[in-house]
């Protein structure tokens, strides 16, 4: 028998279910994270003129960097102020 | 281990000094475990756990046991400690007064590691893996995602606690929580990748300042795991340990054929890979990805250097890593300069291209200068500052061609720049470093990634013992 030691870090994310998805985003709060790539603007301002066109309010957030994690407190107050967020990943 | 009461020994038959008290333990009627062969005495002890639980260093070793504990202990033959041990008198007639013992097989070097993973309280705390009699034991490591995609070297318990034994840190210690899933890791964990990488002990400080460096938080891992971008970690060694370990800052130094080299930036990537979740496909999103990102670790070549060394230069003079987020390696090749001005313009001119030649201020470089090119700004002078200032000088590049649509390219800046010119690099966003065979005028650049506060800046630690 040949025993060899784990090298990960012997974590298992905890898995979480997806909330339910929203019948309609009426009246609803959609947060939009840009993570500051290039143009990423372009594309969030074209979702929230249709957002606002299904009746639904619409909050802008920006990550300083798109390098590096969203910081604590801004994760926090996306969870705070919204129901849906949309994020604008990449370039 | 229960031992019985009375006389108890341990010897090998290989010793003379045994065989030489054969007749006296007889004599004696002692509980007798011998390391090398099983029908000498009563008690076989060939796998030596006898051996490594009483702590054994010399065979004959002649012990008193009382109510189940270890009274009286003496090594070696001496007819005076013999009588004073058993309260016989005149032992071993005919022999000489005493006879110094030999090594026990319990303490070689080549055994220790296995007796301490199998008998001892060894304290690894990681979880053991049993590999099943008919699988491969590479096969199996490859099989379970634990690997760079090259075969590594299975962690078994004993070599985990051999290279341990490359640092004196507590295998429990956290040196660093590694991204992308924020996981604490111990000294122990690193060494287990060391093992996989094909470390020697003696590299495992390296590795785990390496480690330290890469996860400061200003050198920003995540994102540089995470990118669709080129770079991966790029570990630059100085001080006096480079040469310790056998590092190569010579011929060929960023490229393959050794050993410290080639195994710790391996080890620091299967770090990011095992324990902090960081495989490629999954959080690593690189669009090309780079050579580079199996391993990419080489030493300064401080001896007849135009600069200090580089880690010195930012601060940790001595032993010492520098972590920097690099990509492939770009030639420089310049064969006619033999004044700094002509080199430094040639320099200039091939970092200039990094990344893009429209993009100032966003992706940072190293500058690797070679030996030859090295001699012409030593013999002039010129030290890191010196030709750092002379490169910022040169790479002013005028905005008009930075602009989007100027030169027929559309990669560039939004219009509207204020200045008349801007810098291509930040400040601190350019390394140098001196490395490489004593032949040839070819220097390298080596490509960053996004710069500073906005991705990845430069870290150097300190390589502990």
């Amino acid at each position: 028998m040949r025993t060899v030691l784990d090298p990960t870090g012997e974590r298992r994310a905890p898995a979480r279910a997806l909330l339910p998805r929203p019948a309609s985003l009426q009246g609803r709060t959609v947060g939009l994270l840009d993570i500051s790539k290039p143009r990423g603007d372009v594309v969030l301002d074209r979702l929230e003129e249709l957002l606002g066109e299904h009746g639904a309010t619409v909050r802008r957030y920006r990550k300083p960097t798109f390098a590096r994690t969203a910081p604590v407190d801004l994760r926090h107050e996306i969870t705070e102020q919204c129901e849906v967020v949309i994020e604008a990943l990449a370039d | 281990m229960q031992l019985p009461e009375g006389l108890v020994a341990v010897v090998k038959r290989d010793c003379p000094t045994c065989v030489l008290v054969e007749p006296v333990l007889r004599q004696l009627g002692a509980a007798v475990w011998c390391q090398d062969d099983p029908g000498w005495f009563d008690h076989d002890d060939t796998d030596l756990e006898a051996s490594y639980r009483l702590g054994i260093e010399t065979v004959p070793t002649l012990l008193r046991v009382e109510d189940g504990a270890e009274t009286a202990r003496v090594v070696g033959w001496s007819r005076e400690q013999w009588a004073t041990l058993t309260g016989v008198a005149g032992l071993g007639e005919g022999l000489p007064e005493h006879r110094p013992g030999c090594g026990s097989l319990s303490v070689d070097p080549l055994r220790i590691d296995a007796l301490e993973a199998r008998y001892g309280g060894s304290g690894l705390a990681s979880r053991r893996v049993e590999l099943a009699d008919l699988e491969d034991e590479h096969e199996a490591l490859f099989d379970r995602g634990w690997t760079d995609g090259l075969p590594v070297v299975p962690p078994t318990p004993e070599r985990v606690l051999r290279m341990l034994r490359g640092t004196t840190r507590d295998p429990a210690e956290v040196v660093a929580v590694v991204p992308p899933d924020l996981v604490p890791c111990t000294v122990e964990k690193v060494a287990v990748n060391a093992v996989m990488a094909g470390c020697l002990p003696e590299y495992l400080p390296v590795v785990l300042a390496a480690l330290e460096a890469a996860s400061a938080e200003e050198f920003a891992l995540h994102g540089l795991l995470a990118t669709t971008h080129f770079a991966g970690p790029v570990v630059v060694v100085n001080g006096p340990v480079a040469t310790r370990i056998g590092m190569n800052s010579g011929v060929n130094a960023l490229g393959q054929g050794n050993r410290a080299n080639a195994t710790i930036g391996r080890a620091l990537q299967l770090v990011v890979r095992n324990v902090g979740g960081g495989r490629p496909g999954e959080v690593d999103r690189a669009t090309l990805g780079n050579p580079g990102k199996v391993t990419f670790c080489f030493a300064e070549r401080e001896q007849d250097s135009p600069f200090a060394p580089l880690a010195a230069d930012r601060g940790v003079p001595g032993d010492a890593v520098t972590v920097f987020a690099g990509s492939g390696v770009q030639p420089v090749v310049d064969q006619l300069s033999r004044d700094p001005e002509s080199l430094a313009r040639t320099f200039a001119a091939c970092l200039r291209v990094n990344a893009h030649p429209k993009l100032p201020l966003a992706f940072d470089a190293m500058l690797v200068v070679s030996p030859e090119h090295g001699r012409v700004l030593r013999d002039a002078g010129w030290d890191r500052a010196r030709l750092l200032a002379e490169l910022d000088g040169l790479l002013r590049l005028p905005a008009g061609e930075l602009v989007r649509g100027a030169g027929g390219m559309a990669e560039g800046l939004p219009p509207g720049i204020e200045a008349d010119e801007l810098p291509k690099f930040r400040p601190g966003g350019l390394l140098v470093a001196h490395a490489g065979g004593d032949a040839g005028l070819f220097s390298a650049v080596v490509g960053g990634w996004v710069s500073g506060e906005t991705g990845s800046a430069p870290v150097t630690r300190e390589v502990r013992a």
